[in-house]
């Protein structure tokens, strides 16, 4: 690990001051950063330290969502009564992500902004074009079995490997960003993360120093929440494909639809016109493939991820019978 | 170098350490607390937990100066011999490990579980999120998996947690 300052903030603007220094970062869990620093992958010269800046609580927004303060752990954010009731969907994708060590650290923030978890950003000695922008991209025609099939570039085919992010875009939650003097901003969810393009060192639309302060979630969506992981073991695993669902019926025809999907893309990956299809129509198989096929339309495989396209069919139609059928 | 205040196991620490020392690499390098060990370093296996204001976390993947002022508890805190913890005298019983490694981690990791489980913490796999939180061998596995036994003590380790668990209820 390369040497660094380090520097405990006491409040929100004095950290995003502090941050504004060339090489600075955030450390909040610390769960994803230390990973990296210790391999060199990232190397901050100052470390900002936000754990004692507040921001860690779980409070009512006036339209009759939450704000989720950016410290709040990974397992407050989980075991929240609110959110297990309200948000049954965003509690389950925490609770399926990582373990429960790692989630006692994990933040809200910090989770947003996890890395890739691609074999070649991880080993300094293979070119990668997300950690050495140029160099080439290894994954394209080596080991990709838990890369991209929608969105990717041919300068990069990571997925962005979280859950909660998952679950946050089917919820349309926001993510509420503090800037330079007091600036802030508000952007969904569905458009943090970026895909690559020609730019895959970028994860997310964050400007340096930039610090999340909350997610805000929408007044409860009423339905079926589910969240659906994918994965080679049945836990401490990321995912190969996952689903955040919140489907709600109506006298036998489905009222409304919020879809979201992980393990796919570099980004939490939504389309409406699956949402779209499935609203006014009663379930069917033949209306599940045809999300389906909206959904794989421009799928692409890299070999080793080839599994994914069928895997993201019949995990979708999985989710998709149970959203729509008979509780049990 | 940066002076830090631990609380570690009831007693007050001082460490003057590089900003790049974990917590993990503080309590066994610096302070002589060599229960919690390093597997993978990078949170993949859970030898180190150790339980920080209560909590269990994964000790290499924090700095020590994060944690000024942190009550901290490592195995060493939860018993010694001839006063084990409840957990610690039923991992000797049902022979929960084989060559130990992962055992303070597990020890450590169960404490902190079993009071995750009173506070009526969900898992991925409770069928229903309000419910009251159960101790099923399903539960268990889940709540235990971020500790990996590379023995694979995992039968022993379980009917451990559960002999606890039922003698503390
Ligand atoms: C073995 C292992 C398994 C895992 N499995 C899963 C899994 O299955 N699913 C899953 O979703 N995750 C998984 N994770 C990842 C884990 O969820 C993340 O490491 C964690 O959520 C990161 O949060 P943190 O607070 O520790 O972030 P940190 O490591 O502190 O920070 C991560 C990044 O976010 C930035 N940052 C933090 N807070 C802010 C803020 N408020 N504003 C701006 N930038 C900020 C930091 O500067 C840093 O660049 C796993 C991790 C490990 C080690
Ligand atoms: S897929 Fe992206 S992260 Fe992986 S080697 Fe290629 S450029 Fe790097
Ligand atoms: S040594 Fe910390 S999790 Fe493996
Ligand atoms: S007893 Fe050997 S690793 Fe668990």
């Amino acid at each position: 690990m390369r040497p660094f300052d380090y520097y405990r903030s006491n409040d929100p603007a004095d950290a995003v001051e502090a941050a504004s220094e060339k090489g600075a970062l955030f450390i909040a869990g610390g769960t994803n950063l230390l990973d990296l620093m210790k391999l060199d992958l990232m190397t901050p010269n100052r470390l900002i330290d936000i754990n004692r800046i507040g921001l860690d609580e779980i409070t009512p927004s006036d339209d009759g969502g939450l704000f989720i303060g950016t410290l709040v752990t990974n397992s407050d954010c989980a075991a929240d009564m609110r959110i297990r009731q309200d948000y049954e969907v965003l509690s389950r994708a925490i609770l399926a992500g990582a373990s429960g060590q790692l989630r006692n650290k994990a933040t809200t923030g910090g989770n947003l902004c996890q890395r890739t978890r691609c074999y070649y950003f991880y080993d300094p000695d293979m070119p990668c074009n997300k950690r050495k922008p140029g160099s080439g991209c290894s994954a394209v025609g080596g080991a990709n079995r838990i890369h991209a099939i929608l969105g990717a570039s041919d300068e990069c085919i990571a997925t962005y490997p979280g859950d909660m992010a998952v679950a946050m875009a089917a919820l349309d939650a926001q993510v509420v960003i503090e800037g330079q003097g007091g600036d802030i901003r508000t952007v969904p969810v569905r458009d943090f993360h970026r895909l690559p393009g020609d730019q895959p060192d970028k994860d997310n639309i964050l400007r340096p120093g930039e610090l999340i302060t909350h997610v805000t979630l929408p007044p409860p969506a009423r339905g079926r929440h589910i969240y659906r992981k994918v994965r080679d073991r049945a836990s401490y695993a990321f995912a190969l494909v996952s689903i955040a669902a919140v489907v709600e019926m109506d006298a036998g025809k489905i009222a409304s639809a919020s879809l979201a999907f992980g393990g796919l893309a570099h980004k939490p990956w939504h389309d409406p016109e699956i949402d779209d299809l499935l609203i006014g129509e009663a379930p069917s198989d033949a209306l599940f493939d045809k999300a389906a096929d909206i959904l794989l339309a421009d799928a692409n495989g890299q070999g080793g991820n080839d599994f994914k396209i069928p895997l993201a069919r019949r995990t979708l139609k999985a989710v998709l019978r149970e959203a729509t059928g008979e509780r049990s | 170098m940066k002076d830090t205040t631990l609380r570690i196991n009831g007693e007050e620490r001082k460490l003057s350490a590089d900003t790049r020392t974990t917590l993990l690499d503080a309590l066994r390098n610096h302070l002589g607390l060599t229960g919690s060990k390093k597997g993978c370093d990078h949170g993949q296996c859970g030898a180190c937990t150790v339980m920080v204001n209560g909590r269990r976390i994964n000790s290499c993947l924090t700095l020590a100066c994060m944690h000024d002022g942190d009550e901290i508890t490592t195995v060493e805190g939860l018993g010694e011999p001839g006063d084990l913890s409840p957990l610690q005298a039923a991992f000797v019983k049902h022979d929960g490990f084989q060559c130990g490694y992962c055992t303070s981690g597990q020890i450590c990791s169960a404490t902190a579980m079993l009071e995750e489980i009173k506070d009526n913490w969900p898992s991925n796999v409770s069928g229903s999120l309000t419910g009251e939180a159960k101790l099923t061998l399903k539960e268990i596995s889940e709540r235990m998996s971020g500790n990996l036994c590379r023995c694979a003590a995992y039968p022993n380790i379980v009917d451990a947690i559960r002999e606890a668990a039922e003698a503390s209820s």
